[in-house]
């Protein structure tokens, strides 16, 4: 009952959020982005393109606090134990050992792991006779929690060649979460990556909504087919915005049409303007730098996805509303 | 045989319009050319060359099947898996395929010999002609999170030519690894923009690593800053060609045709890497 009488009483709902994803690569995902934190006074950024983050180029963070990230444990032959039996490179199924490592007095050559291609799987070490192989956490990149002049925002870089990406994608997110519950702001705006593998997925399972930026040509449409079967098979509602829309109006009326037939919604429409690239040159959001063009397009944009997570809002508050009434009747 | 990777920090540069391209001009040029899209999760080359596909096939991929009469719940398949793909809870194995890397030891370390390795499809491996480019894609099943595997496959089926044209995914983790993995010379296609620039950065960490040599081709010149030339001067990076930022380009791209076909400005700017290819092949 007291668990109950919490939630109730704080009238908070639970933080939201909202994940803009792509299918194609350079439609405008981050640009808008930024102009949406720029719009919104009450989000958490989490910059989950961790491949390639790029929002931090927009919203000058000042970081708060610096995290080591550890994405699985790597091997690594110590070479004066290794008496070249070859069972390892035998047993690795990701072609990572190499017969090229230092002599050591026992065997003239060693073997040797190649980091980026050791899959981290550590069967090397487990069946390492000689107890050769060393197989602990690696360090592979880092994460940030920053403050910047549109709110808080978490951010991370993946090291040069490092794998996990799905791994640092929801360590980011979790930790945006939290600071948004910590801070009582509601919404948590993710900038996902292109494509629909493991770091996309690990961006939008289980977040409220996904806005997906296309662009009209037959490879925006082409992606945002793959990208829309990806939301239905994870059951996340998802809205469509064109962004350059006015660069071949035809096929944007398609991929509305063909959106609309198969059960997502219409975000609008953002019109072609080279003040994104000013503006980006400047770093500055677009809707930071002017009223009229693409920025009003943006903010209209940034509306009807306002007015969609309100919506979901209420349905969830209605749940809250009909819960105590089960308890009652029973 | 020369194998080219195009590649690229930043999605949306032009790689496949590059890539596509220089297949169709080095195939009219008289070469023997491959082109390979290895972008298996958004994979847009069949677009613009519409190849005729000849062969399709499901690839699968390797993950553990308990039999559970033989298991004995005993627990080192848990304890050496390093995905929680095969999870040991008392008197339950619970195994999830998606998780799973192939990697075996599960199966090495089965004392009652109760597990064994089954395939389960992942994607699909296409190829064909398009004209006299060799042609060859994946298609990674929606809901598959690793892609890597596929793009192995896909890799493995390059046919044989002079020239093989790889056509890579965006950003720099495993599935791009792969992809420029072995490759004579990475082209990482960037905008001049600070994004553009900062992805670049990213993207010849990842080559140098893996220390093959690349050259870079700005798409889109002459749209942004002068930023991303006084860094590969600083860098010794080589540009091998700038793009001009012409709209008759992005609409020929809107439609999926070959810019190359319709745009004489695009193919001037592609020469000088056709050139070098020949060049590098002579070599």
């Amino acid at each position: 009952m007291s668990e109950f009488v919490t939630i109730s009483t704080s009238g908070r709902a639970p933080v939201r959020e909202l994940a803009v994803i792509s299918g194609k690569g350079g439609t405008g995902k981050t640009s808008i982005v930024a102009s949406f934190a720029a719009l919104s006074r009450n989000s958490v950024l989490a910059d989950c393109d961790v491949d390639a983050a790029d929002l931090h180029l927009v919203l000058e963070p000042h970081v708060v606090r610096r995290n080591e990230f550890t994405g699985g444990n790597r091997a690594r032959i110590k070479h004066g134990h290794c008496n070249a039996c070859r069972k390892c490179e035998e047993l690795c199924r990701f072609d990572a050992i190499f017969f090229d490592g230092p002599g050591n007095g026992l065997v003239e050559k060693t073997f040797r792991v190649d980091p980026i291609a050791c899959e981290g799987c550590g069967v090397c070490a487990w069946f390492c006779a000689e107890q050769a192989i060393d197989f602990s956490p690696v360090v592979n990149g880092e994460w940030f929690i920053s403050d910047t002049r549109c709110g808080p925002m978490v951010h991370a870089r993946l090291g040069v060649a490092q794998e996990n990406s799905g791994k640092l994608v929801s360590t980011v997110r979790t930790a945006a979460k939290r600071i948004a519950e910590e801070r009582g702001l509601d919404l948590v705006i993710i900038d996902g990556s292109p494509g629909i593998g493991c770091p996309v997925i690990a961006s939008i399972t289980a977040a409220h909504l996904v806005l997906a930026v296309s662009e009209p040509t037959l490879s925006g449409l082409h992606d945002l087919e793959r990208v829309a079967a990806l939301t239905r098979h994870f059951r996340i509602p998802a809205l469509v915005c064109i962004n350059k829309w006015d660069l071949n109006p035809e096929i944007c009326s398609r991929i509305e049409v063909w959106a609309c037939e198969h059960g997502l919604g219409l975000a609008g429409r953002v019109r072609y303007d080279r003040a994104v690239t000013a503006a980006q040159v400047k770093g500055r959001a677009v809707v930071e730098c002017q009223q009229n063009g693409c920025a009003e397009d943006i903010r209209s944009v940034w509306k009807n996805v306002a007015a969609h997570l309100q919506t979901n809002k209420t349905e969830d508050a209605n749940l809250r509303i009909r819960m105590p009434d089960l308890r009652d009747s029973r | 045989m020369m194998k080219i990777t195009v590649a690229s920090g930043k999605g949306g540069t032009g790689k496949t319009t590059i890539a596509t391209n220089l297949a169709y001009l080095a195939a009219q040029n008289g070469r023997k050319v491959a082109y390979i899209d290895c972008d298996v999760e958004e994979p847009n080359g069949h677009l613009f060359l519409k190849p005729l596909i000849a062969s399709s096939k499901l690839i699968g991929r390797l993950h553990p099947r308990v039999d559970e009469d033989r298991c004995t719940h005993c627990g080192p398949c848990g304890e050496i898996c390093q995905y929680s793909a095969i999870v040991c809870v008392g008197e339950k194995v619970l195994v999830h395929p998606e998780l799973c890397h192939a990697c075996g030891g599960c199966v090495l370390v089965c004392q009652p010999g109760a597990i064994t390795e089954v395939l389960r499809d992942c994607g699909t491996l296409e190829a064909g002609n398009a004209g006299e480019v060799r042609f060859v894609h994946g298609v990674l099943n929606i809901g598959e999170a690793m892609s890597t595997p596929l793009v192995q496959q896909v890799k493995a089926a390059a046919p044989e030519a002079d020239l093989v044209i790889i056509d890579s995914p965006p950003g720099t983790s495993c599935p791009v690894i792969e992809s420029v993995r072995g490759a004579d010379l990475v082209l990482l296609v960037t905008e001049p923009t600070p994004f553009g620039l900062h992805d670049l950065t990213l993207a010849v960490g990842m080559v140098r690593a893996l220390k093959l040599s690349l050259g870079v081709v700005v798409n889109r010149a002459g749209s942004g800053d002068n930023r991303t030339r006084e860094y590969c001067q600083r860098e010794g990076i080589e540009i091998l060609s700038e793009i001009p930022d012409d709209r008759h380009i992005a609409e020929a791209y809107s439609r999926g045709l070959l810019a190359a076909e319709t745009v004489p400005a695009f193919r001037t700017a592609l020469e000088p890497l056709l050139a070098r290819f020949s060049e590098d092949d002579a070599s």
